[in-house]
């Protein structure tokens, strides 16, 4: 993806603002759905998404990531509250009327189409004119470099061609949005990284607004203006990937976003936007950000990355442990030991390779992290 | 450095050529596969290939006649038909030794041949040659033996029988199959229709094909939805629903179709249930079966299951995700359903349309029990003619006409949807 021709889509980069509601392109208000009327697959969602922004839904299978696509595409109806896409609720309009692109998980090519008929296909039933519709189809297949592929079928192309055929096919006919399904999931790992650029580009190269569904947090972080995290039909946190990583807002997040070192504990004191955390056990105290804890006496799991925590470096001011090392993993640019903790024995820490570390498995480290890595949120 | 290019054959480690060693690696494998076949391949054989050759050649055989008259029919190649209006004396001389001295079972078996060219041969052969024998046993020698015969019988001065000759001359005759379609040999060896009154092939093919045709059209209709159905309900329902597809292809034919005999008849549940609720007087019960619609009806309930099975295992694998891109794209369900699903059910379609349509033709019991008249096919004269009038030479015309009509629908098949794309399961 070097040499970029006109983009099919001309739609200019709308700078985007998060927080005002009004200019919001995309708007779930209050919505549930539940299919059988006893569980709630999907509760009380208010999302709002901007023009061109790349909103991504991540989440474990079952939170209920697809079905909000499903609901959004029109193949799935809320059970309660509305949709709004471009301030007019759609929950009325068939999916065929709704102009929404979508990549579909497993592509969903027409196999006894060629690719031209799969990429003609949506302009045909719009009733384009026949020139139009093959320069269109033509412009769309250069832009996934798949120009001189038209007149194969499907089957004859490899996992990523088809890949980037179903994204030809979703953009091809200038939708209002595009929808993608874990469109990456059927694809190996390197072709699945190419492919995160590439969809990344396109999307800063036309502007048009995309909602992507993953459980992969690295796809998300990757490609993501803003991300969703869902959990048991709820959403999480909303943010963008930065502030996920850095400040999840409750411990769900912080596991499932990158890697993650938990102590519990209770809040022992309170001090404006930190506090103190007595450990079980009585390993001793720890000073954190006061994030989901509300008062003295509140049990909490601290969340420290791996890689803010440094050894060998004691300072009065940080929070100074000791770990003994249960086991260790060389992998090049760094080495992950596996350490015992304060009775975790999952403890991670990334030490850097600077070709002087010289501690083998069994022996006491010194960790140290700051207060401000630490966050006390829920258990 | 010098390249070379070794064109020299590719040896083992141990100097073998690598093709001799690999072949005698595999000859044990292959031999052990092939036994493992023989007795499949000898049962094909002996139960399916050697009794269609057999049929094949019966089809076309006409030499048993030709060895029991083989002087007479000789003389009767050289009678010129333009030139006298009867055949010469020579003719009537072989006839007359070969009726006297012949083996009575083979001129009896020839006779049932001579029948089937022109009724009245056996009972006039049969009577001629009894006073044939009077003849002989007296010792006299007529002195014409043309007009002996005709003093006999006078039927022997009507060319037509002698016409009829001209279909049996031959060791090896494609009578069989223009019998079959409604056509014989005039007095000239050219193919004409038959006598009107003999003409009862070509309408039984016609309606074979006519009532094939609007089974597999019937069961494709019915057929479609319930498969569909099938593909898509949640697992416990289309167990259920499978059940109650299968369960009548596991019952007995011939239960199934006197059940339709039960159901259709004028005294029989339908009728009965329309004259309670009034629609139809007690007078006015509709006639179902015994005719072409009972055929129809019958025919259709049970091929739907060869309908079903293919169309089913296509639309198994047809991802739901198809119709929703679809929809996604722009296209109306109807569109979708037509551009995008029914596209990729054909491999299902035409294998269940070829299978009913092949099953149909070839169709005997469910016609002949509830056909009637006007509802039998061409299966069930062969079965008459096999079992009746022990005609086995139209017999094997007619079953290898419907072969034909069988292979030719199998390589159009194979032309336009090419037979990879059959899914049977």
């Amino acid at each position: 993806m070097t040499i970029w021709f006109r983009p099919v889509i001309q739609a200019p980069l709308q700078i985007f603002n998060m927080n005002n509601p009004s200019q919001s392109f995309v708007k779930f208000e209050k919505i549930d759905k539940s299919y059988d009327g006893e569980v709630l697959v999907v509760k009380n969602l208010n999302l709002d998404i901007a023009k061109g922004e790349f909103v991504t839904m991540l989440g474990p299978s079952g939170s209920g990531k697809t079905t909000t696509l499903m609901m959004l595409a029109g193949f799935e109806t809320p059970t309660n509250g509305e949709i709004f896409l471009d301030t007019k609720p759609i929950s009325k309009i068939p999916p065929y009327e709704r102009e929404i692109g979508m990549v579909f998980q497993n592509y969903a090519l027409f196999p006894h189409m060629t690719v031209e008929e799969n990429l003609s296909f949506p302009l045909e039933v719009r009733k384009i004119p026949k020139p139009e519709t093959k320069e269109k189809v033509q412009k769309a297949l250069d832009m996934v470099e798949l120009g001189n592929f038209g007149t194969r079928f499907p089957a004859q192309l490899s996992g990523g061609q088809q890949q980037r055929v179903a994204l030809a096919r979703a953009l091809v006919f200038e939708p209002r949005l595009v929808l993608m399904d874990e469109p990456l999931g059927a694809l190996d790992k390197n072709l699945r990284e190419q492919m995160q650029y590439e969809i990344k580009h396109i999307h800063d190269r036309i502007g048009i607004t995309v909602v992507y569904v993953t459980h992969d947090q690295s796809e998300a972080l990757t490609m993501s203006n803003r991300i969703a995290v869902f959990n048991d039909g709820v959403v999480q946190q909303l943010s963008t990937p930065d502030i996920l990583y850095e400040k999840p807002e409750n411990s769900f997040v912080a596991k499932f976003i990158g890697e993650n070192n938990t102590l519990n504990g209770v809040v022992a004191d309170v001090n404006g936007d930190t506090c103190t955390v007595e450990l079980d056990n009585g390993f001793g105290k720890v000073k954190a950000l006061k994030i989901n804890v509300n008062e003295k006496g509140d049990k909490t799991q601290l969340s420290i990355r791996p890689e803010r925590v440094t050894i060998d470096s004691t300072n009065p001011e940080s929070n100074n442990f000791e770990g003994k090392i249960q086991e260790l993993i060389y992998l090049g640019d760094h080495i992950r030991a596996r350490l015992n903790v304060c009775g975790n024995d999952e403890f991670i820490v990334k030490v850097p390779n600077e070709g002087s570390f010289s501690h083998k498995e069994g022996d006491l480290l010194n960790l140290s992290w700051n207060p401000d890595d630490v966050r006390a949120l829920d258990i | 450095m010098e390249v070379t290019i070794s064109t020299a054959e590719l040896l083992t480690t141990d100097g073998i050529p690598l093709k001799q060693s690999l072949r005698k690696a595999e000859r044990r494998n292959k031999l052990r596969a092939f036994l493992l076949v023989f007795p499949l391949l000898l049962f094909i054989f002996v139960t399916f290939v050697m009794p269609i050759g057999d049929m094949l050649l019966r089809s076309i055989d006409d030499s048993q006649i030709n060895s029991v008259f083989p002087n007479t029919f000789d003389e009767y190649k050289n009678w010129d038909k333009g030139a006298d209006e009867l055949p010469p004396e020579e003719v009537y001389k072989s006839l007359f030794f070969e009726l006297a001295n012949g083996d009575k079972r083979q001129i009896g078996k020839a006779l049932t041949r001579m029948n089937y060219a022109k009724s009245g041969w056996k009972s006039l052969i049969k009577k001629t040659t009894r006073e044939i024998k009077k003849i002989v046993k007296k010792g006299e020698e007529p002195v014409s033996y043309k007009d002996t015969f005709i003093k006999i019988n006078k039927l022997w001065a009507d060319p037509t029988y002698w016409y009829s000759f001209n279909q049996m001359v031959n060791d090896r005759s494609s009578i069989y199959y223009w019998n079959a379609i409604d056509r014989t040999f005039d007095e000239n060896g050219d193919v004409a229709l038959q006598d009107e009154k003999r003409r009862m092939y070509m309408n039984t093919w016609l309606r074979t094909f006519k009532v094939s045709v609007y089974v597999t059209i019937f069961c494709l209709i019915l057929g479609f939805p319930v498969a569909h159905l099938l593909a898509n309900l949640p697992l416990r329902y289309s167990n259920l629903l499978m059940i109650f597809v299968l369960l009548p292809f596991w019952t007995s034919l011939l239960v199934r179709t006197t059940a339709w005999i039960v159901m259709l008849q004028q005294n029989g549940v339908i009728n009965g249930i329309l004259v309670w609720l009034g629609i139809i007087s007690d007078d006015g019960r509709i006639q179902m079966v015994y005719n072409e619609t009972g055929t129809l009806i019958a025919m259709t309930q049970i091929l739907l299951p060869f309908m079903i099975l293919p169309l089913y295992s296509v639309m198994r694998v047809i991802p739901k995700s198809h119709m929703r891109a679809a929809q996604n794209l722009g296209a109306k369900p109807a569109t979708a359903f037509w551009r995008v699903y029914l596209p990729q059910t054909i491999p299902g379609i035409s294998a269940g349309g070829l299978l009913v349509f092949v099953l149909a033709i070839g169709y005997f019991i469910t016609p002949e029990l509830v056909g009637g008249k006007d509802g039998k096919l061409i299966g069930s004269w062969i079965a008459y003619h096999l079992k009746t009038t022990l005609n086995w030479g139209l017999c094997a015309a007619l079953g290898a006409i419907l072969l034909g009509i069988m292979l030719i629908f199998y390589w159009l098949y194979n032309k336009i949807v090419g037979i990879d794309n059959i899914k049977l399961g």
